[in-house]
């Protein structure tokens, strides 16, 4: 007998004449395979080109008018001379009308994701006529939602507020940053809605059980349990508002923007000047377009860095939860 | 009958009774359950004695999860059930309208199949019953925190990372951590559904031991696939077969010499 040695093939009989042995054959080159993967990349390329166009053009242009002076001064009404104007009323505007919508969405998109996914039956007719509601909300064009905060909430809200608190003189029945806020609010609420409904959704059903069975109420089981694990999707959908609205000029036309004021906002019920505005508002009214073209292209650039600054707040503060939330809960 | 129910954490029964011994402490009385217009449980009836394990055996879909559901009314949580019949813990119909649930699901507690940790820490996740139900102090925290973390086997594996996340555990470990939150509020019945079924064999025996070791204090219910744990650590056995209640034995009998044939036929491994 002989000795069979590991790795060794045996066969019965010692006989190896009797083994086939075919080669592989040889890779064909695929042309379909080959356009196709060439097709997403050349499209994935196209993309990121157009951004970084985009980007540089601004961040290019825009850098030789950009300077602290630029940011921190009130300008004069005839703010179109490179080297006396600012942008700090736009700037503030655009951040006020951006966080105290935040202040207002969050809130009652998270509660109405809530009452979507823990609450409602899934199938109930009034359940789908809300989250059809929900994404139609999504889909209508800002400028009718500004035209709904002019509708809304300074004809009806606030001259009704009006005629109950100010013997009817004109407070809060004017475009106001509280109305631009909460128009704002309104448009970006399907966005928040989603996100916390997704992140409420990926909570595994298993803890909610653990939570019940433990005689936890309904409602401790959702302050207790759910909200915590949910809180950096809420979060995230936070983030996708704040980045939509902060760019937005049209919900704010008629609700609370202002071509000029001399002084910032103190009050809810001031008018503002806002970042997006003034771009429209540098870029059509300007008595010598070529004079202006470096504040337009610093005033774009400042947008942007502040929805950028706005971000990271928001994504910094996710982290945080994050990691919190990992490490204890 | 919600009065009797809610003095908190009722007095058990201080003398260990012999299995098979006294008055029923579970009495399930002509119990069907409907999920829409199917019906899952036909006319159950099953007296269960207090500080025994009672196995529910069964091929799946035969309704003893759904059973052991009822016990704590977790199937409240699903729409579309209708449940007639009654079941009574200590004498008292827990589907009585008036009846607390909350008050019941703590003296009723529940282990799942798929161990399910808060993504607290350890400490959290067994004071989290316990500060439900109101209680606030640290030291009174800590120690029942301490003793049920004993009681369930996994003090001394855990005593110097208590504050560390309990999703760190290992899945037996976590398991036995669901069972220490289980027994933190101090129930008088534990439910498990298939407690082990997910746990490697050495998780698998620790638990088993557990369950034998809770037996002194505890009322347990326990559904599992595997016959030889039922064989192992139970007192009673019910046999279920498509909604039906087949057998209901002690184990010995039910696994040496059923009544019945198709018992016989699914211990033995015949169908199933």
């Amino acid at each position: 007998m002989n000795t069979v040695t590991p790795g060794q093939y045996l066969p019965e009989s010692s006989s190896d004449t009797t083994r086939i042995t075919r080669h592989f054959r040889a890779e064909k080159f695929d042309f379909w395979s080959f356009f196709f993967s060439g097709l997403t990349g050349l499209a994935t390329l196209f993309i990121v080109g157009i951004l970084a166009v985009i980007l540089l053009n601004i961040v290019i242009n825009g850098w030789s008018g950009f300077s602290w002076h630029f940011v921190s001064t009130i300008p004069k009404k005839d703010f179109f001379d490179v080297h006396t104007t600012g942008v700090l009323p736009m700037i503030v505007g655009t951040s006020i009308r951006v966080i105290v919508m935040t202040i207002f969405v969050i809130p009652v998109g998270v509660i109405t994701a809530i009452y979507l996914t823990e609450y409602a039956a899934n199938t109930s007719i009034i359940t789908r006529i809300i989250r059809a509601a929900v994404n139609n909300l999504a889909g209508v064009p800002s400028i009718v939602f500004g035209l709904f905060g002019l509708g809304f909430f300074i004809n009806f809200v606030g001259k009704n507020m009006d005629k109950l608190l100010h013997n009817t003189s004109a407070v809060w029945g004017q475009p106001a940053l509280i109305w631009a806020s909460l128009t704002l609010a309104v448009m970006t609420l399907p966005v928040v809605i989603v996100a916390t409904e997704e992140s409420l959704k990926a909570i595994p059903p298993g803890l909610r059980e653990a939570s019940l069975a433990l005689g936890a109420t309904k409602l401790e089981t959702i302050l207790k349990i759910v909200l915590p694990q949910a809180l950096p999707g809420i979060l995230t959908g936070g983030i996708l508002a704040v980045s939509r609205a902060a760019g937005e000029v049209a919900p704010i036309l008629f609700t609370g923007v202002a071509y000029y004021m001399a002084s910032l906002p103190g009050h809810l019920s001031d008018q503002f000047m806002d970042l997006g505005y003034h771009v429209f508002v540098l870029s059509t009214q300007s008595p010598n377009i070529e004079q202006t073209r470096p504040i337009l292209y610093a005033t774009v650039l400042t947008l942007l860095l502040l929805t950028f600054a706005l971000n990271i707040v928001a994504i910094l503060i996710r982290a945080r939860m994050r990691k919190k939330l990992r490490a204890l809960g | 009958m919600a009065e009797i129910l809610t003095p908190k954490l009722a007095p058990l029964a201080t003398s260990v009774a012999p299995a098979k011994a006294g008055a029923p402490f579970i009495e399930i009385e002509n119990l069907s359950l409907f999920y829409g217009a199917s019906q899952a449980l036909k006319n159950i009836t099953l007296n269960l004695q207090e500080k025994v394990v009672t196995a529910f055996i069964g091929p799946s879909g035969c309704g003893k999860s759904t059973l052991l559901r009822c016990l704590n009314r977790m199937n409240d949580l699903i729409d579309n059930v209708r449940i007639d019949g009654a079941i009574k813990i200590g004498g008292h119909n827990i589907y009585d309208t008036n009846v607390d649930v909350i008050e019941l699901r703590k003296r009723v507690g529940m282990v799942f199949q798929k161990s399910n940790p808060f993504p607290k820490s350890i400490y959290e996740n067994v004071a989290y019953g316990l500060r439900l139900h109101g209680v606030k102090g640290k030291a009174e925290l800590d120690d029942v925190v301490e003793q049920s973390l004993r009681g369930a086997a996994l003090w001394d594996e855990v005593k110097d990372r208590l504050h560390a996340s309990a999703l760190g555990l290992s899945g037996g470990q976590q398991q036995r951590l669901c069972i220490a939150r289980a027994i933190a509020i101090k129930p008088e019945v534990i439910l498990m559904d298939e407690p082990a079924s997910a746990l490697d064999p050495i998780a698998t025996a620790r638990i088993e031991d557990l369950i034998l070791d809770l037996k002194k204090e505890f009322t347990i219910v326990i559904v599992t696939h595997n016959m030889q744990q039922a064989a192992r650590i139970s007192d009673q056995t019910a046999f279920f077969y498509i909604g039906e209640l087949v057998e209901f034995d002690t184990t010995t009998k039910i696994f040496t010499n059923p009544a019945q044939k198709r018992t016989e036929d699914y211990v033995s491994g015949r169908f199933g």
